[in-house]
């Protein structure tokens, strides 16, 4: 074999690899989606929607505590995410051009990438023992800690791709910058942070090791802010874990919900933003 | 009189200054939130360094009705785990990164407009978005599949047959259950496919296209221009994404907590690759709620929650300090 065809070769199988590599990785998605579908498709019915826990063990009962709670969580959690964020993002935009924004950046990723169960410790350590229980509103401030950031980075980024020109056209009218920041540039720049806060809405909807150390989860609907709630990845992590078949059953059919949720809002958003901000990192 | 003439000199902050400072004040929330993370896992563990010191992180012990705390297993336990995810999932992720920036784009362009061009664009299009996916399937749903399904692959396919033909060496040492620290690393392994080649694609994209030309100037193939200007060009920032997924394996808790197995105690030191382990996280993800506030335990989780902040930190810090740096050579784009 000449020398030309062993780099042909190469080429080649360089080419075989890469492509193996995709499709091992492909494999775990499909098995995924595959086995919840497949598992989590028997247990939907109206009831399991409709009504909260049965009877520990035996069938019957549902998890519409737990997606209420999942829901409640998600609310207060971008109440107070989303402005901190879209504010931070807006800053570090439009004037994080220093040292300051630099370091805020930094340390915006560094957190973005931060273990959540230490978050959790945090919730607990400020709200929950403040409170004196597990409650609603540690859970959704140890969730809006994990959103900030994503948010942050999102607005950011898709305010940089606002042209400069539309800033300089709003500054030639005599608008101020803060008005023309907010009302121009931000508007310009919208696609993008939805994007980015349904990413975020997406990314702590499935969060579960924060909430174990601040809702606690429960089996009664939602009481009040100061009282433990469930939310739906923690029901899942507990039905996984009881040795009853129709428990587990449950659970998949819990993450059903869960991953259609989730995947709804990322597919979703990804298709209506098709090519436009692909340097969003969830 | 000289404070009141350097009063009368400072101009009156107009509007954009106060919006200016007001988002600068919102965006130090993030300073506060690390400082407070800091202050609450050092305040919420002095019991437990003020009584073992340095034998918290080199015990063994791990005891709640004694009192005894020694983290030495889960530090080890989250080690391993993680050692294992980058060992299998690094050069898997930078396999999928160059296929999907490098070779991807030659194959649709190659293909053609026929029918045949539409199925190469359509599958590359719906493996890349796949790949993102991964990262969007939250950790519980991971550990739920990991409990149900991948555990039984593991032990079929993978455990039994080491453990048969290498049971004498002592990594493959003991009896396969399939919920033991491989299928803990291994779910890692694919939990942080998508951040390192997302990251890896990125650093790959920002090497400049004079180094590909000059490449393929002198004749070289393909994979020659990869391996020569791509992979050397961004070795630093691929390098860095490697330790980004480090990073989310140390810190990651739901799946490893329900695949691991939940060993307690000198159990729990990773002497196997078939055993049950514990990490830092699933050790708090389990004891946290049944700690009793009156006792030591939950200062000895917190403190434990403090090695995993600082393993964390160093990491992350590490990794956006390389990835950083050869995203700025490129400038323009990504500041």
């Amino acid at each position: 074999m000449s020398n030309q065809s062993v780099r042909e070769f190469k080429d080649w199988l360089a080419f075989i690899i890469g492509g193996a590599c995709v499709i091992l990785a492909m494999i775990p998605l499909i098995s995924i989606l595959v086995d919840v579908i497949l598992r989590g498709l028997p247990a939907l019915n109206l009831e399991f929607l409709t009504t909260g826990p049965g009877v520990i063990g035996q069938p019957g009962g549902g998890i519409a505590n737990s997606i209420e709670g999942s829901l409640i969580l998600v609310g207060l959690t971008c109440l107070m995410g989303v402005p901190l964020g879209l504010i931070s993002g807006i800053f570090l935009s439009e004037f994080g051009d220093n040292k300051y924004g630099r370091f805020i950046r930094f340390l915006n990723d560094v957190l973005s990438e931060f273990p959540s169960i230490v978050v959790g410790i945090l919730a607990y350590s400020f709200v929950v023992l403040l409170v004196g229980s597990f409650s609603t509103i540690a859970g959704a401030i140890a969730l809006s800690i994990i959103m900030m950031p994503i948010v942050t980075r999102a607005t950011e980024e898709s305010l940089k791709l606002v042209p400069s020109t539309i800033r300089d056209a709003a500054a030639a009218l005599g608008i101020k910058k803060w008005r023309s920041t907010l009302s121009v540039v931000l508007s310009t720049g919208r696609n993008g942070v939805v994007t980015g806060v349904l990413l975020a809405v997406a990314r702590v909807a499935g969060e579960t090791a924060p909430l174990l150390l601040t809702v606690l989860g429960s089996q009664l609907f939602f009481s009040g802010l100061t009282k433990p709630v469930d939310a739906l990845p923690l029901r899942i992590y507990r039905l996984a874990l009881l040795p009853y078949a129709s428990a587990q059953q449950q659970g998949w059919g819990a993450a059903l919900v869960l991953i259609a949720i989730v995947l709804t809002l990322n597919v979703g958003v990804r298709l209506a933003t098709r090519g436009r901000m692909s340097s969003v990192r969830s | 009189m000289v404070e009141r003439r350097r009063m009368g000199q400072l101009r009156r902050p107009t509007s954009d200054d106060i919006f200016v400072i007001q988002s600068g004040i919102f965006a130090s929330a993030i300073i506060v939130v690390l400082v407070l993370t800091g202050y609450v896992l050092i305040s919420g563990s002095i019991p437990v360094w003020s009584k073992f010191g340095t034998g918290f992180l080199t015990g063994t012990t791990w005891s709640p009705v004694r009192e005894v705390f020694g983290a030495l297993p889960y530090i080890l336990g989250t080690v391993v785990t993680s050692l294992i995810a980058i060992a299998i999932g690094v050069p898997l992720s930078i396999g999928v990164a160059i296929f999907l920036s490098e070779m991807a784009p030659h194959a649709i362009r190659g293909a053609g407009s026929g029918i045949l061009g539409w199925f190469v664009r359509t599958g590359i299009r719906i493996l890349s978005n796949g790949i993102e996916l991964l990262a969007a399937v939250p950790s519980v749903i991971y550990g739920l599949w990991g409990l149900f399904v991948f555990r039984f692959w593991i032990l079929d396919y993978v455990e039994t047959p080491l453990s048969n033909y290498l049971g004498f060496v002592p990594v493959f040492s003991g009896a396969p259950f399939g919920l033991d620290i491989l299928t803990a690393g291994l779910i890692l392994a694919i939990m942080i496919i998508p951040t390192v080649s997302a990251i890896s694609r990125e650093v790959m994209t920002a090497v400049p296209l004079a180094q590909r030309e000059a490449a393929y100037s002198i004749g070289a193939t393909r994979w020659e221009v990869i391996r020569m200007s791509v992979l050397g060009y961004a070795r630093s920032g691929i390098f860095g994404a490697a330790i980004l997924g480090l990073g989310r394996a140390v810190g990651e808790t739901m799946a490893v907590t329900m695949v691991i197995g939940n060993a307690i105690g000198a159990q729990a030191l990773p002497t196997s690759l078939f055993r049950p382990g514990q990490t830092m996280s699933s050790l708090i993800a389990n004891e946290f709620n049944e700690a009793d506030p009156t006792s030591l335990h939950p200062a000895a989780l917190i403190g434990v929650g403090l090695v995993l902040f600082m393993f964390a930190i160093t990491i992350n810090v590490l990794a956006q300090l390389l990835v950083w740096r050869v995203l700025k050579i490129k400038g323009g784009t990504v500041e």
